[in-house]
């Protein structure tokens, strides 16, 4: 108990913040900062799994956030059967070819080891298949971008309950991270950072303009919640009921009738909102809990032990006869199946797909302040670090004003000076995030909860 | 004459303006690998530094224009550029001597200093919004084309025409400028020398007598001037804002590492390389075929091999090949 004081104190400062958000703004806003501080922490314990427990750098999250969000869509969108009708044998046909192409280069590379002619019959197989895939996929994505191009224009999905989607966006971003893996993983720390940058980039650029897939840029909106919607509790009998108990002290203070009645409604549309995102961060925070039990258990375990070996001395642990490649292949495929569940779960939350707002300023370097400040290799830490400077992040716009007045009292209200610098204030949070992460990187390298290793 | 059109379509289409664009990115990517030859990290501000150092020279352009200064047909922003440099070069100094030099001093691996390298473009990003916004601007003024469309028809009779805008010629001269006397600088001077010596083995460089300060002093300010340098004329030729010049970071890591990263004549290609790929790939080739076929074979459709969406992607792509099967890059850089 003792030695987890600095954790139990870090958190209780964190809630606490939050808390008074609730108090002073509103426990609307509170309660999504909160949620999206539960998903930046799933987040960051993917990319603290890769970068604390085997020293793997993965510029590559943004990438891996928008599958997950891909995925939701997948899952939850009901197909579109005209769409299917016009071109789904098509695009099935499609798969099919690019699965044989994979599978024949395979081959050649395997069965002809020594030929020198290998280079040119790969070649020839990628032109071909892609000439072919050109032909094959080109009528079909074009036929199913004219069905109803304002509504759908896609295939749509499964038409499942979006939750499937947490498994299914994990699933996706590993199977893309295995695929990155077997490419960059052989590669030198900085290098890999600089390779799964840009590769996130083309991911998203795929996503982005394959309409048929993902609708790209004409988004996707209104997908289906776990939770119920504001409009549906607010006629709902036993919710009433609900918000008039929690509010009896003020209600009860109102004697006219038709004023309580307008109080009660008006209490009734606030509390659900409250209601629904109180939902999600239930949803949100079993997520998380789950996941820190899984992560905690395995850091701790023989083969976490290996991992950390692994990390610190890749020759050793080699000379020990641990398979480097593939455990820095596994760790890589697991921590971004865990970047997965938190992209289905962003897009779960905000009921709307955009390709168009994957930036990697907010989806990726964003997501490493959050290691690096909560301490990478401690999973609490890395959760920790996710609340922090989320909370930071959206905080940030208050703090840059109130510091502004502060220091400009001196000058008048129509100062140039002032007036500028009040209209850059949405900025002042990529200063505080630069600051902050070089001053914990200089005097706290490890983060504000650092790694713990337990000797037995 | 068929052929001729084609070839002046292809010239007008492809090669002036990734000649232009290339140059832009051989800039950057010149930089990003000098830093990762010598001071052994990779810089991830290095779009943000150049946007640090547009934004400078907009500001001078804007002085000097309220000051009624101008260069007639040329840009004002050349007038601007060399005082933007100097601020620049004392940003990247200052950045230095505050944040990486306590990393070199303890030896820190090469991930940390990237890492403190994204905190540095957290910071740079922030001055640029907060002092000039995150809009579009164009800052360019004087003569616009050297040769419209119009004109070169008139001139050749030929059907298609050939633009060529001031600021691509300007953009080449400038290249061909900064980068011959960068190159005499490394391989002739005895400061040139001694940097070479210091990214190839640096207890070797320090044995013989090589000051590192120094080396690591002139490498920050050849970053500054380039940086600068760079960001202007892809100002000048498109326009400036914060989120692009970010963006461009990509592609100027795909150059480097294309080209061999720490290997900065390699850079200078493989900037080239990642331009006319990008083109390459992405232009509709219809016209261009229409001209050369004949009339009995020509394609309906737009023969393009990728949508301009991919423009991206298709350096990034590259640079996935190279590392795959040449990971030291196409004209052997550091060895990895």
């Amino acid at each position: 108990m003792r030695q987890n004081l600095d954790v139990i104190f870090a958190y209780v400062i964190m809630l606490g913040l939050i808390i008074l958000v609730g108090v002073f703004q509103s426990w609307s806003i509170a309660l999504s900062i909160l949620c999206f501080c539960l998903i930046s922490a799933v987040m960051t314990m993917g990319a603290n799994i890769q970068w604390g427990y085997a020293g793997l750098i993965n510029f590559g999250i943004m990438g891996y956030t928008a599958l997950g969000g891909l995925a939701a869509v997948l899952v939850s969108v009901p197909p579109v059967r005209e769409a299917w009708q016009v071109g789904g044998l098509n695009m099935i046909l499609s798969v099919i070819l690019i699965a044989l192409m994979v599978f024949s280069i395979r081959f050649i590379i395997k069965k002809y080891k020594k030929s020198n002619n290998k280079k040119y019959v790969i070649a020839a197989v990628i032109i071909v298949g892609l000439i072919l895939l050109r032909l094959i996929s080109g009528p079909a994505i074009e036929s199913i971008e004219a069905v109803n191009p304002a509504t759908t224009g896609f295939l749509g999905g499964m038409g499942l309950p979006i939750l499937f989607s947490w498994i299914v966006g994990a699933f996706f971003a590993g199977a893309l991270a295995y695929v990155i893996g077997k490419i960059a993983l052989g590669l030198r720390a900085d290098y890999l950072a600089i390779a799964t940058l840009l590769i996130s980039e083309i991911v998203i650029a795929v996503i982005k303009h394959e309409d048929w897939l993902s609708r790209g840029v004409k988004n996707v909106i209104g997908l289906k919640r776990p939770v119920p919607y504001e409009i549906d509790l607010q006629a709902k009998e036993w919710f009433i009921n609900l918000v008039a108990k929690f509010n009896q002290n003020t209600l009860s203070l109102i004697t006219d009738v038709s004023e309580k009645e307008q109080m009660l409604k008006q209490l009734v549309i606030e509390g659900s909102t409250v209601f629904v995102k109180l939902c999600f961060v239930g949803l949100f925070t079993i997520v998380v809990v789950v996941l820190l039990i899984i992560t905690q258990k395995a850091l701790y375990s023989p083969w976490g032990r290996m991992m950390r070996a692994i990390r610190d001395n890749e020759e050793a642990a080699n000379a020990m006869g641990k398979n480097v490649v593939q455990q820095h292949l596994l760790i890589f495929v697991l921590g971004s199946a865990i970047v997965g569940i938190a992209g289905a779960m962003m897009v779960t939350y905000d009921g709307l797909f955009t390709p168009g707002s994957y930036r990697p300023m907010r989806y990726t370097f964003l997501i490493w302040v959050m290691v690096i400040v909560g301490g990478s290799g401690n999973n609490f830490g890395a959760v920790l670090g996710g609340f922090a400077v989320w909370f930071l992040w959206i905080e940030a716009a208050p703090i840059a004003l109130f510091l502004i007045n502060f220091f400009t009292s001196g000058l008048e209200e129509t100062n140039a000076l002032r007036i500028h610098l009040i209209d850059s204030i949405p900025y002042f949070r990529f200063l505080m995030m630069g600051v902050g992460l070089l001053l914990i990187m200089r005097y706290r390298p490890k983060g504000i909860l650092p790694e713990k290793i337990k000797n037995i | 004459m068929d052929i001729l059109n084609a070839i002046v379509l292809l010239l007008n289409y492809i090669f002036v303006p990734a000649l232009s664009y290339g140059s832009q990115l051989a800039l950057g990517a010149i930089f990003v690998s000098l830093i990762y030859g010598i001071l052994r990290f990779a810089y991830f501000t290095a779009g943000d530094l150049m946007s640090f150092g547009t934004m400078f020279t907009i500001l001078f352009t804007w002085y000097f224009q309220s000051l009624g200064i101008n260069l007639g047909i040329l840009p004002t922003a050349l007038l601007g550029i060399p005082f933007a440099i100097i601020i620049t070069i004392s940003y990247t100094l200052v950045t230095d001597k505050l944040v990486f030099s306590y990393y070199r001093r303890k030896k820190s691996p090469p991930v940390m200093l990237a890492m403190v390298s994204i905190g540095t473009m957290f910071v740079t990003q922030a001055i640029v919004r907060i002092i000039i916004g995150p809009f579009d601007r164009r800052f360019f003024d004087g003569e616009k084309f050297i040769l419209k469309a119009n004109e070169f028809k008139e001139m050749t009779g030929l059907n298609e025409g050939l633009t060529i805008k001031s600021t691509q010629v300007i953009t080449l001269l400038v290249t061909i400028i900064v980068v011959s006397i960068l190159f005499w600088f490394l391989n002739k001077t005895k400061t040139g020398k001694s940097m070479r010596a210091y990214s190839d083995n640096e207890d070797l460089a320090l044995l013989s007598g090589i000051d590192p300060k120094k080396v690591v002093m002139i490498t920050w300010i050849i970053a500054a001037i380039l940086a600068t340098i760079g960001g202007a004329l892809y100002g000048l030729d498109k326009s400036f804002k914060p989120f692009t010049y970010f963006n461009n970071m990509l592609p100027i890591f795909a150059a480097a590492i294309v080209g061999g990263i720490g290997n900065p004549f390699g850079a200078f290609l493989g900037g080239y390389v990642i331009a006319f790929s990008e083109i390459l790939v992405t232009y509709a080739y219809r016209k261009f075929f229409i001209y050369v076929l004949p009339e009995s074979l020509e394609p309906d459709s737009l023969l393009q091999l990728l949508s301009t969406d991919y423009k991206f992607a298709v350096s990034f792509s590259i640079l996935v090949v190279v590392l795959l099967f040449r990971p030291s890059g196409i004209f052997k850089g550091k060895v990895l």
